[in-house]
């Protein structure tokens, strides 16, 4: 069992949704990303999602984009991200890190390879963009042996015939994409929201967390309210881009307080 | 051994070619990518839609195209007989167009509003932009930005055509980007769009269904052989950047056993060094836009910039078939330079007056070597897919002339 699980039954009975943050591997350099990743813990994220950089993030907005560019060309690879998630773990023993990218990085690692130095790393589980049910017999077979949460991904475009299927071999929690379109664009309709997260947490009996499109404390209480976890990532992304660390932990802190107390205002 | 139709019964219900292919897609797409299969394979052989797109390839592309004896190439080389086929004669000067004219069909019949694609050097683009016209639907080409600025003259010809030209500079900008780009606007805008993949890769149902709409070009080049020649071709040969215009070629010869296939990538400044866009001769197996394939990677996984001096061929992939006949040994996969391929450009030009593109050129180079190889008496059949127009500025900024 990983992280992930102790922590969405600590979150439920309190009460609470969690609250989950992103950030980008090496963005700008690993010293920044290792100092963001306990700042963001330290300042209440309930679980870490560690994006490792592709040169192309196709499901990705503009933001990400430029972030993965920019741990790239500082140098993050696929051994440096891991290397975060040991330093990471040397402070912080249970905040979830899940790493979260596209497949050809996995693949050129070697998936068995990946998943068993992931689980050494004290890594939790692994969102991949691109792997599909269709396609993840052979990563998620991986992931598994090494006791790794494979989260998968849910959008409005997945059907009731079809979501089954998709959250079937999921496990830790489920990513509710909000909105068809790319991580930063706008948000969907917190009704639809509703909706929507009450299906597939049916289908899968699994915690559901909502990304895409969450930039403010308003926003992410809205989605707390409905939801069992709130994910942010391009804002934070930005923050720490445009005025570093301090400011994107102070804004993490400031979401996860409004994820936290939303269900005591509603 | 193999048995018969082995090759050609490619993809599986997965869509997969051995173990390439497949469709590694964001969960928004999939459901798109399933409705287009299911979709395809309902009209693909509805007779009205294949009477609509015979229809069009005659009247609108100019098909079929000619078979043509290359006979004083054939002389220069001093070997076997060089046949080209014509289709650079095709409406807007490729074989481009006879994909997009049978996904824009699709596109029609499944009630979509909008036409996306992406595009390189603008051929596609261009190509996709003419089928939209003449069907009367809104149409949107990405294209990286350093391309919109090199291909002036083909964004403003999709501007006449009434598409509305994206400058992609998300990434580095380039045809790769263009396709992100592309792919994300599908993610974005799922239920009114179709987006038109200029090559025979992407995720399932798209290397299948570019190949089925470009094998025109192979069915009749086969059929025009054995009226000229009283037999197949000894060889057929096609260059490859994703390789729509081989797998075209290809696909009708692929139970042929006698006809040896060669397909032939764009070595740029040679294999030894980074600056190629060969992915087969010089990359490794991979994920990238929704296909398991070759591809120009380094160590990390991390894509790498293709180069040839055909934007055309400037791409890190290839489609997923030409893996799994590269791997299978059905078809061989050679290369050619970019100095090559000015060569060829301009032998081509001088003595058969044609001028060629520059991916062609490429596959001219190989020609060459198989005339001689097989010698008198052979016969090589090469895809002529796009003519030299597009390219003079660029090869004569590469041979230092100034226009």
């Amino acid at each position: 069992m990983t992280r992930l699980t102790p922590t969405f039954d600590r979150l439920k009975s309190q009460g609470k949704a969690g609250f989950v943050a992103y950030v980008m591997a090496g963005d700008p350099d690993a010293g920044t990303t290792l100092e963001a990743l306990k700042g963001l813990a330290d300042a209440g994220a309930d679980v870490i999602e560690l994006g490792v950089p592709f040169t192309d993030p196709m499901a990705d907005g503009p933001t990400i984009q430029r972030a993965a560019i920019r741990a790239l060309d500082g140098g993050m690879t696929m051994k440096g991200v891991l290397e975060l998630v040991r330093q990471f773990r040397q402070t912080h023993a249970d905040t979830p890190i899940v790493l979260m990218g596209y497949a050809n990085p996995f693949h050129a690692f070697g998936y068995a390879e990946a998943a068993a130095a992931m689980a050494e790393a004290g890594a939790d589980g692994l969102i991949c963009v691109d792997i599909p049910p269709e396609e993840d017999t052979e990563l998620r077979g991986a992931l598994e042996s090494h006791g790794l949460s494979f989260v998968r991904l849910a959008a409005p475009t997945t059907s009731d015939d079809r979501l089954p299927q998709v959250v079937n071999h999921a496990s830790g929690f489920v990513y509710y994409v909000s909105t068809t379109g790319v991580t930063g664009a706008k948000s969907g309709q917190t009704a639809d929201i509703e909706t929507a997260v009450a299906r597939v947490r049916k289908a899968s009996g699994l915690p559901v967390a909502v990304g895409f499109g969450v930039k403010t404390a308003e926003r992410a209480a809205e989605i707390a309210r409905v939801a069992d976890a709130v994910v942010v990532g391009s804002a934070i992304v930005d923050a720490l881009d445009k005025d570093g660390v301090e400011a994107a932990v102070s804004l993490c802190g400031e979401l996860a307080n409004a994820t936290h107390t939303a269900r005591e205002h509603k | 051994m193999t048995q018969p139709n082995a090759f050609s019964q490619f993809p599986d219900v997965a869509g997969r070619f051995g173990e390439f292919g497949g469709r590694y897609v964001a969960e928004t797409l999939m459901p798109n990518i399933l409705a287009l299969e299911e979709a395809y394979a309902r009209y693909k052989d509805d007779p009205d839609f294949v009477a609509e797109f015979d229809l069009f390839s005659r009247d609108f592309v100019g098909r079929p195209s000619p078979l043509y004896f290359a006979e004083r190439l054939t002389e220069e080389f001093g070997g076997a007989d060089i046949w080209f086929k014509r289709d650079e004669l095709n409406h807007t000067g490729a074989h481009k167009i006879n994909n997009c004219l049978g996904q824009v069909l699709l596109a029609k019949r499944m009630g979509k509003t909008r036409i996306i694609a992406e595009t390189g050097a603008g051929q596609h683009g261009v190509a996709t932009a003419t089928v939209a016209a003449r069907f009367g639907i809104p149409c949107e080409v990405f294209m990286g930005a350093t391309d919109v600025e090199r291909q002036a003259p083909n964004v403003f010809r999709m501007k006449l055509l009434g598409a509305k030209v994206h400058a992609v500079t998300s990434g580095r900008g380039t045809l790769k980007d263009a396709m992100n780009e592309a792919l994300r606007d599908w993610v974005t805008y799922p239920d009114e769009t179709f987006y038109v993949i200029g090559t025979v890769a992407g995720p399932h149902p798209y290397p299948m269904m570019v190949r089925d709409f470009q094998s025109v070009i192979g069915r009749e080049a086969r059929e025009q052989m054995l009226e000229r020649t009283g037999k197949l071709p000894d060889v057929a040969v096609a260059c490859i950047g994703g390789g729509s215009n081989a797998m075209g070629l290809f696909h009708p010869f692929l139970e042929d056993e006698s006809v040896r296939l060669v397909g032939v990538e764009a070595a740029g400044k040679g294999l030894d060094g980074p600056d190629h866009a060969a992915s087969l001769n010089g990359g490794k197996p991979g994920i990238l836009h929704g296909n398991k394939t070759y591809l120009l990677q380094d160590e990390d996984g991390q894509i790498t910039e293709g180069h040839s001096i055909s934007a055309g061929l400037d791409y890190p992939g290839i489609g997923p078939e030409h893996a799994f006949l590269h791997d299978m040994g059905r078809a061989e996969y050679r290369s050619a330079t970019d100095a090559e391929a000015l060569e060829m450009f301009q032998l081509c030009s001088k003595l058969e007056g044609i001028i060629p593109a520059l991916e062609p050129a490429h596959a001219l180079a190989r020609v060459r070597d198989l005339a001689i190889e097989l010698g008198k008496g052979g016969t090589i059949l090469m895809n002529m897919c796009g003519r030299g127009d597009k390219d003079v500025f660029s090869v004569a900024k590469a041979l230092g002339v100034e226009l």
